[in-house]
């Protein structure tokens, strides 16, 4: 099994410089790229049921000690983020392959390779046990998505890509700094070994520490005040792009947070977080309301979602860190689908501002239906999964007394629901407009519906298996506070 | 060592934060040498090559943060070529390296001031700063 949790990255890579060659040749190129991710997500699962099973895998690579190689660690916690994040590839670049002959399609000869690039690099994020070699996945995530964001050059892409590479680039050189500073202070960059040498440090480090990691991953993740580079530049990119960032990018810092934080003990900076959280969700869904454009609205939506992530970790409880884990792994296939529905409404009407299209509902009620139901999930209205996420939080927060931050979440919920009605409203109900352009081939809208409705039916999946799902979450949150199983998985 | 990794930062910062994106460029380049400087001080005093089986009683090097340098000043050279190529690309479609400002943000604040100019005595009136009644205005 250890060779799987090395193929999960080294695979994807390999079949990208691979695709990357026969890129002009279409078939070919689809099934292959296809094919990889079938195959890393079907490792994926081997892997989880695996590691449910057995107990947490770890790889030392090229067979060096932890304290002086790289280990590449599978506990429940990375294997099942592992899992979501391979599957929700998997059906994008399916989506991908639909829209390709589409006028709002991204070059499939740049997105099939870069997508694998990206997910080697998601792999080595979820999967990796030291500091450095987190930050060069996350330059390896960073760089595919600074070129799928820009690769079709137009104007209003270059501008916000600016920000975005800028932006992001300031962070990775902030976390370079932090390696340094971590370094200089333990002698180490493992994180198992950080795990035990952190919370012996002087209190005064471990907060700098804390504080300097929630400035480098926070701005990944886009948490207050963090996060106005998101609904600048997701909205610009082809749909596609837009839906795998959504889903995973900013997920993928919330993961390294909740990692980093549980198991270095910062749990002094729990009350910051909550406050963070907090504005987050509420600024995040205020900012939604002000727009009038899906993809614009979606994107604020996916700073205001993060904010219910960061309150879960705030809490340092059993059940919030639960929660804040099961809210995760509800929210990278919804958040992935609802901008996946975003992009056939462009893909139908050529645009996506709410003013000039209308009747969505009665013209294309496939359409509706795919929106509807990630929507009502979103927004956390039961039987939806995010009903189960948003209950578990809110329950944790009971459970910790913190009545002003569930107030806070759940004025939050229903500002979201508004503004998935003003969707709704916008998009859906009133004239049916004419499409500004022609229509699309029928075989890529097949293609493109199949896709986001299998992304539906993975959501509405996670609803279906919330119990067995919550049950691990409260391992997974037992063992990352615990933080003895990871530490005696890594080092013997 | 300390000052050094100091100035530059500071230097860098200063570059990144300015509009011109040749300047941004070189503000990266600068902060890339600050990190690397850091990470080669926090990996403590210089020594002999860390060599095996070189000379094994000398006091040497730590190999670790210079492997770690390694890599980083390999991924901060890629990345600047790539920013660089992304100035490139700006000049040629809008004829300046300026970084611009967000149109739809743009767009929005204007209809807020707009909004003000028009109902001015009306947010007055209610003492807010004219943001609450702008999020009614979209919303209906």
């Amino acid at each position: 099994m250890t060779a799987v949790i090395a193929l999960v990255v080294v695979l994807p890579l390999l079949a990208a410089a691979v695709v990357l060659g026969v890129r002009r040749f279409g078939l070919l190129r689809d099934v292959l790229t296809l094919s990889t991710m079938a195959a890393v997500t079907g490792m994926s699962a081997a892997l989880l049921v695996e590691v449910d099973r057995n107990g947490t895998i770890v790889l030392e690579v090229g067979g060096w000690a932890p304290e002086l190689g790289i280990v590449l660690v599978a506990d429940l916690f990375a294997a099942l983020i592992l899992l979501v994040a391979t599957a929700t590839i998997l059906v994008v670049e399916l989506f991908a392959i639909g829209q390709r002959r589409t006028p709002a399609g991204a070059d499939p000869s740049v997105v099939g390779p870069i997508l694998l690039v990206l997910a080697g690099g998601v792999s080595l994020a979820v999967l990796t046990g030291d500091l450095f070699t987190l930050f060069v996945a996350f330059e390896l995530i960073l760089v595919a998505s600074y070129v799928l964001l820009t690769h079709q050059g137009r104007e209003a892409q270059i501008r916000s890509g600016m920000t975005y590479v800028v932006i992001n680039l300031f962070a990775s050189t902030l976390f370079l700094f932090g390696v340094a500073i971590v370094y200089a202070a333990t002698g180490t960059v493992n994180m198992a070994l950080l795990a035990e040498r952190v919370p012996e440090l002087p209190a005064a480090t471990q907060i700098g520490v804390g504080l300097w990691f929630l400035v480098v991953f926070g701005t990944k993740a886009a948490i207050f005040p963090l996060f106005s580079w998101l609904p600048d530049s997701y909205p610009t990119a082809p749909t596609t792009i837009t839906a795998v960032f959504a889903g995973l990018l900013t997920k993928i810092g919330v993961y390294v947070l909740i990692r980093f934080f549980t198991l270095m003990e910062l749990d002094e900076l729990g009350p910051l977080l909550l406050v963070i959280a907090g504005l987050t969700m509420i600024i995040g869904v205020a900012g939604a309301l002000a727009q009038d454009d899906v993809k614009r609205i979606l994107s604020f939506h996916v700073v205001s979602q993060i904010g219910y992530m960061i309150m879960g970790l705030g809490f340092f409880t059993v059940a919030g860190v639960a929660g804040a884990v099961l809210f995760l792994v509800h929210q990278i296939p919804v958040k992935t689908v609802m901008f996946l529905a975003g992009g056939l409404i462009e893909d139908d009407q050529g645009t996506s501002t709410l003013k000039r299209i209308g009747g969505l509902a009665s013209s294309r009620p496939v359409i509706a239906v795919l929106f509807a139901l990630p929507a009502l999930s979103l927004a956390g209205l039961p039987p939806f999964s995010g009903f189960v996420a948003k209950l578990a939080l809110v329950d944790a927060g009971i459970a910790s007394g913190a009545w002003v931050i569930v107030t806070v979440s759940l004025v939050g919920s229903i500002l979201t629901l508004l503004s998935m009605t003003k969707i709704w409203l916008g998009a859906f109900w009133g004239e049916v407009t004419a499409p500004a352009v022609p229509a699309s081939s029928r075989r890529s809208v097949t293609i493109m519906q199949s896709s986001a409705a299998i992304a539906v039916a993975g959501t509405i999946a996670i609803a279906i298996v919330a119990g067995p799902l919550w049950d691990m979450s409260e391992r997974i949150a037992t063992d990352l506070l615990d933080r003895t199983p990871y530490i005696t998985a890594v080092l013997g | 060592m300390i000052v050094a990794v100091a100035g530059l930062a500071a230097s860098g910062t200063f570059l990144v934060t300015s509009r011109s994106l040749s300047r941004i460029v070189l503000g990266f380049a600068l902060l890339g040498h600050a990190a690397v400087l850091a990470l080669l001080a926090s990996g403590g005093r210089a020594g002999a090559p860390p060599i095996v089986d070189a000379d094994a009683g000398a006091e040497t090097a730590n190999p670790l943060p210079q492997a770690l340098s390694l890599t980083a000043i390999v991924i901060s050279f890629g990345l600047t070529l790539f920013v660089l190529a992304l100035a490139r690309r700006q000049q040629i479609l809008t004829g300046d390296d300026l970084v611009e400002d967000d149109v739809e943000d743009r767009r929005i604040a204007a209809g807020e001031e707009r909004l003000d100019a028009a109902g001015a005595a009306e947010v007055l009136a209610r003492g807010a700063d004219g943001r609450d009644t702008d999020d009614e205005e979209v919303r209906s």
